[in-house]
């Protein structure tokens, strides 16, 4: 270990070091600090980006004999992780304030997610990949069960625990496969060793569980069972972090164990990525109509989605990995200003997660029934909305790696989808309120101020695509 | 030398005015309104007979630039520039002069209407369209122009759009002349694919090439190029200049305002026909058959449209009537080659069908919006400077010397006489026999309208529905308020204006137009369609011409004409329906315009209803919604109740669900061999 390698991977250590030190002040500052706990977690978010943002001009470093890769590709990924993470700190504030929920470990057990995302798109070894994913699912697994009087939450939380061990068991076999058939555990290393080992077949059999292990990280069609219960079950505040951050380091994962170690097996997974895309097109655009719940229709919508970012990752170019991680960022964003709206409107005893809850938004607030309708609009895919060039980009490069078909399938999903988007903007707009319902827009300025930030976002980034583009690109050498 | 900003400020500003008036018209008021446009309108006029001056006297070259180039796709430049020669500088006088003249009647005309400012911005809008038209060098901005006069002719129809005639007369001109723009569009492709250009210059210097191919559109019929290109291009004039078998269109267009009438459906206008045909002359040059489509089209409507005239009672109808005459003058003139009498027409008329068109709106002004002429009589009394000038009017476009329509359609009718194309022996009677119709509609009109009886009467006590009295009946017909006066200096002004070159232009000019080869190269004429320079042999002069005329058929027709409509309108007043008795039927046909209208509306208005109804119910509810839309999902509907079913919330079925597609992938690409 030399100071170099310290170094490189400070943005880590320094956020390790924050969240023991929060984690302290959480146990024995108690409740009365608790705006202090949030604006704290806020500080070391910044710090990190900041650290994160620093080491730009060191790039591309690798760090403890190559377990550790600090690249383009992984600073972009990082830095929307956190910019996600401060989003979904600045919505769940209210929320969590007015349900008394366990704010601190909410933060801390948050915090310790977003170092796994960072370990995780940042792994140049197997056991990296696997030790960040772990760090990031036993978090995810606590946040679910955070309101733990909830009977919802707890199941959702089983489930979601039985299956992610049951998923990580399959990841980690695929794994010993591919060491078995390489002798390495560094990804360049099997990269370079695929093409002359005996055992190419053996590779093969660990590749298909490996990608059971990534599909059910996505959240793809099969491995998709666990999302709809999760989204629903959780607290808001957990199922917008759920939504968001996981999904950046999700594609990380893939294009780490995909493109960088497994790329010669390149013809084996495209196929297979092909096929679980197609089903989570299918399963996404279609089930999503027939759900009454917003939660729940959002997370049929999450399974489309990684269907269409799954059209990226099987083109297995550049284009289409940058594409990828294009439409991650899209989707991330989109997901935070839809559910940050849902948690805008939420109060004690109103979850407002009903498609039903928003009839009418628009009489009682013009403004935050615009910003959903353009979240809706931008998860549809509407132009020039930012949702649209993620979608056009992941089309474009299956149709550049010959796979039109692909293509066709993901245009048709995404027509079926934008019925239930739709849905979504004409209950707003022109259902009457009920009589009873009293819709509130949380009063908490950050809150709106913010959502109101991400939810323009989307129309910014939909005009002036170009630089977040070109930056993706370049994360793949383009 | 022709600077690029005069030419560009010529057709600017009145663009300027109109945008003015258009969107801030609220804010500076109606006389702020008619100020910018007129101001507009003006340095339009006063730049165009610079630039005319510059031409003809100042020795300035003709100009031909692109000023502005669109895009440019595969070699084909889409481009926006001018090109000035005598053909474009002549129409831009004419135009911009009559549309001034106009603008200044507008004042009086409209100043009791809400539209105020809307008017003026049209008005002045379609100043700027027309003289794009006109000043174009390519086919594309020609097209541009040729659509935006349609447009505003369209709002300017249709401008009273609370009325439901007038809506319906703007939307069947519209409509009729998409069947003509269908045509032209056409016809710019043909020449585009033919002549590799859309630029006049290119086009017309490649035309010789034309000759000797030929395009199949029904296999085994090959027809010559140049005859298809020129009959397309045909097509749209026809529309735009109300042709037989389009000028259906026309008639209906007086429920517009009387100051767009007098602008848009007499002047200028429905002179884009003429004036097209006579900037392709190269093409239609070169194509024998095209030219006899055009004589006779045009011969035919000259006089059996002018019949039509002298059975309608509403004054401006008359006028109308006249109008779609004397366009197929202009369209016969065209057919026998001799463009420059074609030309010669369309400017004396674009004076003289101004005048009697505000004259007829300041007669309709003094009975209160009242058009119909059963209801004046006597009129001559009240308002003596619009009957002189109209006076000026109708001799003129009777034809009688030295009136300016005098030369112009006397050339005319001797051209098609020399002409000798194909039909040309048949045009030659029905322009002949034109100036008979033409005598006596007109004349008729100024007799049922300044002279005889007075056939209203005044009661001061009658309804005053002035605001809304748009051609609408008020109270019983024929009842005036009070007694018809003079209209105000702003109408009188243009009607005196445009009397001068009614009377006097013809003298002026008939040498240089017709013989003196005024236009250059500016119109092409074979040597073997020359019936000008035949002509030329046997003029001496002005004066003799005039003098000669009364030896000449056209004169005596005329006065033929005259003395009838006289005896039976002046002397012998029931005369008129013992004629209408013994003629019947013939009388029938006529007045019934020859059925034109009912003949589309069964035929095309009726047929594309029932089409329209048929894809709507089978196709369209049918097919598309039914199965397409409705049945896809509904598909989809039932699929995702099924597929939700899936998620049954049990977790040893989730982890099934996992354990299957595991199984599935591996048996896919372990079992199966693989690239």
């Amino acid at each position: 270990m030399s100071w170099n390698d310290v170094l490189t991977m400070l943005p880590e250590l320094y956020l390790t070091g924050a969240i023991c030190v929060l984690l302290l002040f959480d146990a024995f500052a108690g409740t009365r600090y608790r705006s202090a706990m949030h604006w704290l977690s806020m500080l070391a978010l910044l710090v990190t980006a900041l650290l994160v943002v620093s080491a730009q001009r060191a790039i591309p470093a690798t760090a403890f004999s190559g377990m550790y890769v600090d690249d383009t590709l992984a600073q972009i990924l990082k830095l929307f992780s956190i910019l996600s993470v401060a989003l979904v700190f600045v919505f769940s504030e209210p929320y969590l304030r007015m349900r008394k929920m366990a704010v601190g470990e909410f933060h801390t057990l948050t915090l310790f997610a977003l170092l796994g995302i960072m370990l995780l798109v940042s792994a140049g070894n197997l056991v990296m990949i696997y030790l960040g994913l772990e760090l990031l699912t036993l978090s995810s697994y606590a946040l679910v069960a955070l309101d733990r009087d909830s009977p919802r939450a707890t199941e959702a939380a089983m489930k979601y625990f039985v299956l992610g061990a049951l998923a990580s068991g399959l990841l980690l076999y695929g794994m010993s496969m591919l060491y078995g058939a390489t002798g390495t555990l560094s990804l360049p290393g099997i990269a370079a060793t695929l093409p002359v080992t005996p055992h190419q077949s053996l590779a093969v059999f660990g590749l298909v569980f490996v990608i059971a292990g990534i599909a059910f990280k996505f959240g793809a069609a099969p491995f998709h069972m666990w999302l709809p219960d999760v989204y629903e079950g959780s607290p808001s505040a957990v199922t917008l972090f759920v939504a968001s951050a996981p999904k950046l380091a999700a594609v990380g994962m893939a294009l780490r164990l995909l493109d960088v170690g497994l790329h010669p097996l390149l013809p084996y997974w495209q196929d297979m990525l092909a096929v679980l895309a197609v089903a989570s097109l299918v399963i996404g655009s279609l089930v999503a109509i027939v759900q009454s719940n917003l939660k729940r229709m959002l997370a049929y919508s999450t399974i489309g989605h990684m269907g269409f970012l799954f059209l990226g990752l099987s083109a297995g170019t550049s284009f289409g990995n940058a594409a990828a991680v294009f439409y991650a960022i899209a989707y991330v964003l989109m997901s935070t200003a839809a559910f940050g709206v849902i948690l805008a409107l939420a109060r004690a005893g109103f979850e407002a997660d009903r498609i039903d809850d928003l009839r009418g938004l628009n009489q009682r607030s013009p403004w935050f029934a615009g910003l959903m309708a353009l979240a809706m609009f931008s998860l549809g895919g509407v132009p020039p909305l930012f949702g649209f060039w993620a979608k056009l980009l992941v089309l474009q490069s299956a149709i550049g790696a010959h796979m039109l078909w692909l293509a066709i399938v993901g245009a048709f999903a995404a027509i079926i989808s934008l019925f239930y988007y739709l849905r979504v903007v004409k209950v707003m707009y022109f259902d009457k309120p009920a009589e009873d319902s009293a819709l509130l827009v949380s009063s908490d300025a950050s809150l709106r101020w913010v959502l109101s930030l991400n939810a323009l976002a989307l129309l910014a980034l939909g005009v002036f695509q170009g630089p977040l583009l070109d930056w993706c690109l370049r994360g793949f050498g383009g | 030398m022709l600077s690029t900003s005069l030419l560009l400020a010529i057709v600017l500003a009145p663009l300027l005015g109109a945008v003015l008036a258009g969107l801030l018209g609220r804010q500076i008021g109606r006389a702020g309104a008619h100020g910018v446009t007129i101001l507009g309108v003006g340095i339009a006029c006063v730049l165009s007979f610079y630039v005319f001056y510059q031409l003809v006297w100042g020795g300035a070259p003709d100009y031909d630039q692109n000023i502005y180039t669109w895009f440019q796709v595969a070699g084909i430049g889409a481009h926006v520039g001018f090109l000035i020669d005598r053909l474009s500088a002549m129409m831009m006088v004419v135009v911009s002069f009559v549309s001034l003249m106009v603008h200044i009647y507008t004042i009086g005309y409209m100043a009791d209407d809400d539209g105020y400012q809307r008017f003026f911005s049209y008005i002045a809008l379609f100043t700027f369209f027309m003289l794009m038209l006109v000043m174009s060098n390519n086919f594309l901005q020609l097209f541009f122009g040729w659509e935006g006069v349609g447009l505003v002719s369209y709002l300017l129809i249709g401008f009273w759009f609370k009325k439901p005639s007038a809506s319906f007369a703007g939307m069947k001109a519209f409509i009729v002349n998409r069947v003509g723009d269908l045509g032209f569009v056409l016809g710019i492709a043909a020449a585009l694919h033919f002549l590799g250009s859309l630029d006049y210059g290119t086009a017309f210097a490649h035309a010789p090439s034309l000759v000797g191919r030929s395009i199949q559109i029904i296999p085994g019929h090959p027809w010559s190029a140049a005859t298809v290109i020129c009959i397309l291009l045909f097509i749209g004039a026809m529309g735009k200049s109300a042709q037989v078998p389009l000028h259906v269109w026309l008639p209906d267009s007086m429920e517009g305002p009387t100051p767009i009438s007098a602008l848009i459906h007499a002047a200028t206008m429905v002179t884009a026909g003429v004036f097209m045909v006579a900037r392709m002359s190269p093409l239609f040059e070169l194509s024998t058959t095209a030219l006899s489509v055009v004589l006779v089209i045009g011969a035919t409507g000259a006089f059996f449209l002018g019949l039509i005239g002298i059975t309608q009672w509403d004054i401006k109808r008359v006028v109308a009537y006249s109008t779609l005459s004397q366009l197929g003058y202009m369209m016969a003139a065209l057919g026998a080659s001799a463009y420059a009498a074609g030309m010669f027409h369309l400017m004396t008329h674009a004076f003289f069908k101004a005048l009697l068109f505000l004259g007829a709106g300041s007669v309709i002004m003094a009975m209160h919006h009242e058009q119909d002429m059963r209801y004046m009589g006597g009129l001559r009394r009240y308002m003596p400077v619009t009957y002189l000038t109209m006076w000026v009017g109708s001799l003129a476009l009777c034809g009688i010397p030295p009136f300016a329509g005098f030369y112009s359609k006397d050339a005319i009718i001797e051209a098609v006489g020399a002409s000798h194309v194909w039909g040309a022996s048949y045009a030659y009677w029905c322009v002949l026999l034109g100036v008979f119709v033409t005598a006596t509609y007109t004349f008729r009109m100024m007799y049922l309208t300044f002279h005889g009886k007075e056939r209203f009467h005044v009661d001061a006590h009658a309804g005053h529905g002035h605001d809304d009295a748009h051609g609408e009946a008020h109270g019983e017909r024929g009842v005036l308020a009070h007694a018809p006066h003079e209209s105000p200096w702003v109408v009188t002004l243009p009607l005196v204006l445009l009397a001068i070159p009614s009377l006097l232009i013809g003298i002026f000019t008939v040498w240089p137009l017709l013989y003196g080869n005024f236009f250059g190269s500016a119109i092409v004429v074979a040597p073997a369609h020359d019936v000008l320079a035949e002509m030329a042999a046997h003029f001496h002069g002005v004066l003799a011409l005039t003098l000669h005329a009364v030896f000449t058929a056209p004169f005596w027709i005329a006065v033929a004409g005259i003395v009838v409509t006289s005896y039976v309108y002046l002397l012998n007043p029931a005369m008129a329906d013992a004629v209408k008795r013994v003629l019947g039927p013939v009388y029938r046909v006529v007045d019934n315009k020859f059925y034109f209208d009912e003949v589309y509306n069964a035929l095309f208005a009726r047929g594309s209803v029932a089409l329209g109804q048929a894809l709507w119910k089978g196709a369209d509810v049918g097919a598309i919604d039914g199965v397409m839309v409705n049945g896809s999902a509904s598909l989809v509907d039932r699929v995702a109740r099924r597929a939700r079913t899936l998620q049954s919330g049990f977790l040893y079925h989730y982890a099934f669900a996992m354990i299957v597609g595991l199984i599935l992938l591996l048996a896919g690409f372990l079992l199966v061999p693989h690239a």
